[in-house]
């Protein structure tokens, strides 16, 4: 059976580290959202050089593991644990965004733009107005699964001293030597996090299903 | 309604299987087999050492070998007890790990910096201390801190995760910051890229850290003292006692000091 004197013992040290997983992980999700919706439009953009700019992003982040990224932005620059953890997670789940959006819009055919375009918006009226509402309902499921491990990943802030839940887990285990009990319980509070977020993307796709 | 039912279901069935697991878990360590005898009978002894741990147990990886004083000691002791009979082997362990490992029969001893203090002594058995060592701290050069007493509070210092020297540091310091790594290299990294103000750990570890970049300095001596034992698994007092000869042994015969000398250059 499990011990669940552990939990109760060091409920306060698991909130804690929850209270942290939860913050990283909404502002990076926020923060990669933005950045790889930026990055899409660029691979996409009638510009040359801003198309380069995309590809090189997409393909050198997207191409690296999250751990080192997350190591190089906390040894290389000025930062906490947490901050450097934040930072590392937006910018490579950004990359992974970006290549989900640009999928969705690229589905979108190709007469909308034209149509969009001959009946006098200009390229970023078209792509707000038209193209970006429709290629959403495409991107959905492929943004979910982004943001769930988006969340998984978040544990990588233990390695760099980010006080996470992962961390915590690691020093409540190191302390009780319950390694067993301590992670099988730091699991269930990942999935506290991960099973909503899995059923609320489930009730987006749907919703917006509908409404075609 | 359906949805709320099957998410239910699915909680279910996710606790049920961590039940199972946490099941399978405790058998495991349960299992209570004749180390001794085994080793015996597979003609090999796996030790647990260090990979990351200067002087210690390091790997080389330019060689793929692990060397250091740990190292030298598991050999000298498995030649002591068995003679060519057995051969040594090693397993990466970590602060983390090694008492996992060890209670569920992946490693037979753990000869990994690992100090003996009474909470390990319930999980453990211990043989002779086969190295004294004391916690100290190590700054850079020109540092502010200079002993235990400057880590006041906005101080941080750096340690290892599942070490001794993470809890004696709060408890010596008790407002100065302990920010906690996986292992020495990335503690090291960390002070070196400047996340803290000191790293502590056991003066054996630190001096191989200073002598790798000599920028950095051992300070304020030591404030406690991390006898080093040998660990195995709880309940093997026959492999405790061979241990203890051994080591008495190399003791007697100067081949422990020979060993010593060649690692630690205090």
């Amino acid at each position: 059976m499990l011990d669940f004197s552990i939990l109760t013992d060091y409920m306060d040290v698991f909130l804690e580290g929850f209270k942290i997983t939860i913050i990283a992980s909404f502002i990076a999700l926020i923060c990669s959202f933005i950045l790889g919706t930026l990055i899409a439009v660029m691979r996409i953009a009638p510009f040359k050089p801003l198309n380069w700019i995309g590809t090189v992003y997409v393909e050198f982040i997207r191409n690296i593991p999250v751990l080192v990224i997350v190591f190089f932005t906390y040894l290389a620059f000025d930062f906490g644990g947490m901050t450097a953890g934040i930072i590392g997670l937006t910018v490579y789940t950004a990359a992974f965004i970006a290549e989900a959006i640009r999928a969705g819009i690229m589905s979108v055919p190709r007469g909308q733009m034209e149509a969009a375009r001959s009946s006098g918006l200009t390229y970023g009226q078209a792509m707000k107005s038209v193209i970006l509402p429709q290629a959403i309902k495409i991107v959905i499921p492929p943004l979910g699964n982004q943001f769930i491990n988006l969340v998984k990943n978040s544990s990588l802030l233990a390695v760099v001293a980010g006080g996470d839940l992962m961390y915590q887990g690691d020093l409540i285990s190191a302390s009780t030597f319950s390694t067993f009990d301590t992670y099988i319980f730091v699991g269930l509070f990942y999935l506290i996090l991960t099973i909503p977020l899995s059923f609320g993307v489930g009730f987006l796709e749907k919703r917006l299903a509908r409404s075609n | 309604m359906l949805k709320s039912k099957k998410f239910f279901k699915m909680a279910f069935a996710t606790t049920m299987a961590a039940m199972v697991l946490a099941g399978c878990g405790d058998d495991k360590t349960d299992e209570n087999i004749d180390v001794l005898a085994q080793i015996k009978e597979e003609k090999k002894i796996v030790y647990g050492v260090k990979y990351d741990t200067r002087l210690f147990g390091l790997k080389n990886p330019s060689t793929g070998d692990v060397e250091g004083f740990d190292i030298d000691i598991s050999k000298a002791l498995t030649e002591e007890m068995f003679g060519d009979d057995v051969k040594p082997e090693f397993q990466e362990v970590t602060s983390k790990t090694r008492v996992g490992l060890l209670n569920n029969n992946k490693i037979d001893a753990v000869i990994a910096t690992m100090t003996i203090n009474e909470d390990r002594k319930k999980e453990v058995d211990f043989t002779d201390v086969y190295f004294d060592a004391g916690q100290s701290l190590l700054v850079k050069k020109g540092s502010k801190v200079q002993g235990i007493k400057d880590l006041k509070k906005g101080t941080k210092v750096l340690a290892v995760k599942g070490s001794t020297s993470a809890v004696n540091i709060r408890e010596n310091a008790p407002e100065t910051e302990v920010l906690e790594f996986e292992n020495y290299a990335e503690a090291f990294t960390a002070l070196k890229s400047g996340k803290g103000d000191a790293l502590t750990t056991d003066d054996s570890i630190l001096y191989g850290m200073a002598e790798e970049d000599p920028s950095f300095e051992l300070v304020g001596g030591t404030f406690t003292e991390e006898p080093y034992g040998i660990a195995v698994k709880k309940g093997n007092q026959e492999l405790v006692d061979e241990l203890n000869k051994a080591l008495q042994s190399l003791k007697d015969s100067g081949e422990y000091d020979e060993i010593k000398d060649k690692w630690i250059k205090k």
